[in-house]
């Protein structure tokens, strides 16, 4: 199986928040939860980068390890999902995240933050393929239908690459080489504990 | 005419494509091959040697989002799943092995004298409800914290995955509501036993007796003895802090950021498992280990022989005060 992951191509991101409109449209995701977002580093300086940052799915999840229900689960294509069923709405995973993936419905106090929401990959939950529940829970499951994750389908600048991990670093690979700049995989080293050499 | 005008405005659109390929093609030829684009541009792994959370700027109203990179997040994993497990149960378990050794060594300390059958009343009705308020309260909190960090490894394998989910949603509702009831309870207990609670000189000789715990005499005391003002200090140091830290926690991202809500989870989680570990010595003290003290918290009155070995100070004041039944009364009625 093929071990998916993110790579966002920083010196490609425009910073067009394409991925995620793209994102929030297809798994119809409510107001004030933002899965994926577009974070701007030096902006408006020379050296100016863009990343698009969602959950990266991460080689042994510091989300499912802090769970103190074990809500997470990790695909054969090792993308992490997790149980809104199972979820107690503790917060804990966005302490442990380092990419601040999770999501909570409600910003409420005493510790009423509903179901933990995040990147699915675009690969549903826990429910069968497509149907009503898992669509209303986790948004659509597009790994089921052989499709990539929308939020890299859509990027305007193919900026963001989602798939097997071997392929999309190959990709970046080629372009640095050719190009023959790179400010590298951003987050690779902290989710995946290696990184692509140019 | 329209086809004269649809004629006219392809011929405009023509040239203007031709004009601006036209006055593009320099400025592109222009570009030296050797501009290196990401000579200046921001590294992740430097950005992580400066800081240890790479923030930068979003567009959605949520700033929290505006942090891209916070690895410190595995520090605090270990935390909790490592450290955090040692110190809880070296603490608990220790004070718990502790407990039996000397129960089973030294066994309750009994009223050497016997029971005198007249009482003498040590906790008001007011004194008895805000201990067990903060008692009830804080096993509560204590069970339900517990589970937090040992239920997915103790407790989840045999409740069934929907079953510890269901109850531990239930233990954290019953977490963030009952620490009111906990804080009101600890801040009525300081202000109701802090006066009687300060270090004193019979402290120093009752600890330097080891409490007549050891062997020997209890030394005098007042109302509280040296071991009791110090689970007082523990209760209202440890309560204090936990409550401090768990208001953070309740009010999640208020003034704070990630590392410091990480921070007060870690000083919440640590000084309430200690604190628990240090409750386990005043369960046992209150219950089993000394005879006839849970009366005290039961229905409020102790025997006057047990408040004479273990209170005397207190005893002497009380009969000072008149409140102790006299040596006139110490016969029988018959």
């Amino acid at each position: 199986m093929a071990r998916m992951k993110f790579l966002c191509d920083a010196d490609r991101c425009i910073e067009c928040n394409a991925c995620v409109t793209a994102c929030k449209n297809e798994h119809e995701v409510p107001w004030g939860i933002n899965r994926r977002r577009v974070v701007t580093l030096n902006d408006g300086k020379p050296g100016e980068r863009s990343i698009s940052m969602a959950c990266m799915h991460c080689t042994d999840a510091p989300c499912a390890a802090v769970c103190p229900v074990n809500c997470f689960y990790t695909t054969a294509d090792a993308v992490v999902l997790h149980s809104k069923d199972l979820c107690i709405g503790c917060g804990y995973c966005f302490y442990a995240c380092p990419f601040g993936a999770p999501q909570y419905p409600k910003v409420g106090n005493f510790g009423s933050r509903g179901k933990m929401d995040k990147c699915t990959f675009c690969a549903g939950g826990p429910e069968a393929d497509n149907s009503k529940e898992e669509y209303e829970k986790y948004g659509a499951n597009r790994l089921a239908e052989g499709k990539l994750p929308l939020c890299a389908e859509m990027c305007s600048t193919k900026s963001l690459l989602a798939g097997d991990g071997d392929v999309i670093a190959q990709i970046y690979k080629e372009r640095v080489a050719k190009r023959g700049y790179g400010s590298g995989a951003w987050g690779w080293q902290t989710a995946y504990r290696e990184t692509i050499a140019t | 005419m329209a086809e004269v005008f649809a004629q006219m405005r392809l011929i405009a659109a023509v040239l203007a494509l031709a004009f601006v390929v036209a006055t593009a093609m320099p400025a592109a030829a222009q570009q030296p091959n050797s501009v290196n684009p990401t000579a200046a541009a921001v590294k992740e792994q430097q950005l992580l040697q400066q800081f240890k959370t790479i923030k930068g700027l979003g567009t959605i109203p949520d700033t929290k989002s505006y942090v891209l990179e916070h690895p410190g997040g595995r520090e605090w994993r270990e935390y909790r799943t490592v450290t955090l497990k040692w110190i809880g149960g070296i603490a608990i378990l220790g004070i718990l092995a502790l407990l039996t050794i000397y129960y089973l060594w030294h066994g309750s300390m009994r009223i050497e004298a016997g029971r005198s059958g007249r009482k003498l009343l040590r906790f008001s009705v007011f004194e008895r409800f805000v201990h067990w308020l903060t008692g009830v309260a804080f096993v509560i909190l204590g069970l339900t914290g517990l589970n937090i960090t040992f239920g997915r490894s103790l407790i989840l394998p045999w409740m069934g995955a929907s079953t510890f989910s269901e109850w531990t949603e239930w233990g954290k509702f019953a977490h963030n509501y009952i620490s009111f009831a906990f804080t009101v309870g600890v801040v009525l207990m300081f202000f109701m036993w802090v006066a009687r609670n300060l270090p004193t000189s019979a402290d120093i000789e009752w600890f330097m007796k080891g409490g007549g715990m050891f062997g020997g005499e209890e030394p005098p005391a007042h109302k509280f003895n040296g071991g009791e003002k110090l689970i007082f200090w523990i209760s209202m140091l440890g309560g204090g802090a936990v409550a401090v830290t768990g208001y953070i926690l309740l009010f999640p991202f208020y003034g704070t950021d990630i590392t410091t809500m990480e921070l007060a989870q870690v000083v919440h989680s640590t000084v309430a498992l200690l604190y628990v570990a240090a409750m386990f010595v005043h369960f046992y003290m209150g219950t089993i280990g000394v005879e006839g003290a849970f009366e005290a918290m039961a229905d409020g009155t102790v025997d006057v022989n047990w408040a004479k070995e273990r209170h005397l100070l207190w005893y002497e004041e009380e009969k000072q005060l008149g409140a102790a039944p006299s040596e006139a009364m110490r016969q029988p009625a018959e």
